[in-house]
């Protein structure tokens, strides 16, 4: 019998309470970035002046390898803006901590695409957003996907083979996806859709870029008929539309996931940013792992969950209640379903929200000079 | 048989999680019994052997399928 | 199989090993929410 990509109904209640370590994290390794994309869930731009040091960052490697976390998705920002990067991508691999990282492609260039295709153990994700320039560049700059189209070619050229293109899905490419799937097969690229939430500057414009009902439908029949498709178990939420997306289909913060931010602060998962989702510090006494296995924040997490509104629903199961960072940020009970329950099953409290039931940004590194775009409810 | 090396295999109170470095696959040992017969392939001649010494908590043509698997996800391998 | 519940009776009344299950699950190391 062969290995499938299935669910594991027995093993997601362990995973629910937790394991000693996680699988793998997001590590954010700067919130200084050359873009400002429209939906950025880091609220990046500008570096805080606070960073790790790389001595630093190698003893948050060095307790990653002790508790053999599996791999790092590197991010930020943009992680290659960092005059440090080869060198902590280098000493994570030699630690048997595995990296991918995600980047805008801009600095991608020849030598460093050689350099990449030479190490062992390290993997790409290139962000994306639109199939052309027309749709791509409004969220992510001018030029944005000229770098991307660059830095494949620099990476095909260099030998490098399999790396992904990661794409925000959004009611402007949703519309593009066998598009997106033709370019990751003419490059050699494995394609990785991924969920919109309103986090970090994506709060502004979720209610402009979310997908409709009918859009969520056809996304989830275009990718349950395409199992190879790379996910992050992003649209778990989608399962209660019938078979179970591949992937564990359930909310992994703080449980087998979690985020470590630029200057060390570790939060749930990257999508929650924010002062109520903060476990501790690495520089904390104890350093990670005594935030992983022991924060008030995490441990609360891993207590089993109040279905809440969910509860007479036959299909929470199926969708666990959704995600805790969209439910958060649209200012909804996280005991409840998520604004984009397939339902609509959270109509009703998204038309009760007030503006003040709206979560304040407690973290922002954008530029100073950025026009907020006000579409949202924020105000 | 034996334990790939490139393969990390870590203890969790359900059996054991092994992540192979290079194909980059993750697979749930579901079973402190099988993750036992999977630490102890090395020391028997062939992997019938390994699984006749196994615990009996399954039986042997689970493990085998088991192995089967863990083989064709690269997690162990012929010597 | 229980009729009502359609879930397969228990085995704990006979210490015989159950019957072939599963021991092996593989998650793509993608295939978990919260990560980017």
């Amino acid at each position: 019998m062969s290995a499938s990509r299935t669910t594991v109904p027995a093993l997601v209640k362990q995973l629910k309470s937790g394991l000693d370590s996680p699988i793998c994290l997001t590590w954010e390794l700067t919130y200084a970035c050359n873009l400002e994309c429209v939906h950025c869930l880091s609220s990046s731009g500008q570096r805080d002046p606070n960073e790790l040091s790389t001595a630093e960052a190698k003893a948050v490697i060095d307790e990653l390898h002790d508790m053999q976390v599996f791999y790092i998705n590197v991010g930020g920002g943009e992680p290659l803006v960092r005059r440090d990067f080869f060198e902590l991508l280098e000493y994570a691999i030699s630690r048997n901590v595995g990296v991918k990282f995600s980047t805008n492609g801009y600095l991608l260039d020849e030598a460093k695409a050689a350099r990449l295709a030479s190490m062992d153990n390290v993997d790409i994700q290139l962000s994306l957003d639109g199939a052309d320039a027309g749709t791509n560049d409004p969220i992510r700059g001018e030029g944005s996907y000229a770098a991307v189209r660059h830095a494949m070619n620099n990476l095909n050229s260099a030998g490098f083979t399999g790396y992904k293109i990661s794409v925000v899905v959004t009611n402007q490419n949703v519309g593009q996806l066998d598009a997106f799937e033709q370019l990751a097969n003419d490059n050699g690229a494995e394609l990785r859709l991924t969920r919109l939430r309103p986090s970090g500057r994506g709060a502004d414009v979720y209610n402009d870029l979310r997908l409709t009902q009918a859009q969520q439908v056809d996304l989830y029949n275009w990718l349950i008929t395409r199992p190879h498709i790379l996910t992050g178990d992003s649209f778990f939420h989608l399962s209660a539309l019938g078979e179970p997306l591949p992937g564990l289909n359930l909310c992994g913060a703080g449980r087998v996931v979690c985020l470590i931010d630029p200057v060390g602060d570790i939060y749930a998962c990257p999508f929650v940013i924010h002062d109520n989702f903060l476990a501790g510090n690495v520089r904390d006494e104890g350093g990670f792992d005594q935030v992983w296995k022991h924060s008030d924040l995490f441990t609360d997490l891993r207590q089993p969950e109040n279905p809440g509104a969910c509860a007479s629903c036959n299909s929470y199961d199926a969708c666990g209640g959704g995600c805790m960072a969209t439910k958060f940020f649209t200012g909804i009970p996280l005991e409840g379903p998520d604004p984009e329950c397939v339902f609509g099953k959270a109509d009703e409290a998204l038309a009760n929200v007030a503006a003040s039931d709206i979560p304040v940004m407690t973290q922002d590194h954008s530029k100073p000079n950025r026009v907020k775009v006000t579409l949202g409810r924020r105000s | 048989m034996t334990l790939s090396s490139q393969v990390g295999l870590r203890p969790e109170p359900f059996g054991a999680l092994a992540y192979h470095f290079d194909t980059r696959r993750l697979v749930f040992l579901k079973s402190p019994g099988l993750v036992a017969l999977v630490e102890s392939l090395s020391q028997f001649a062939s992997a019938d052997e390994a699984i006749a010494a196994a615990d009996a908590a399954h039986t042997p043509s689970s493990y085998q399928s088991a192995l089967a698997s863990l083989e064709e996800s690269g997690v162990v391998c012929v010597r | 199989m229980d009729p009502t519940t359609n879930e397969p009776t228990s085995n704990e009344d006979t210490a015989e090993p159950v019957a072939d299950e599963l021991l092996v699950e593989e998650i793509s190391i993608d295939g978990m929410c919260g990560v980017y």
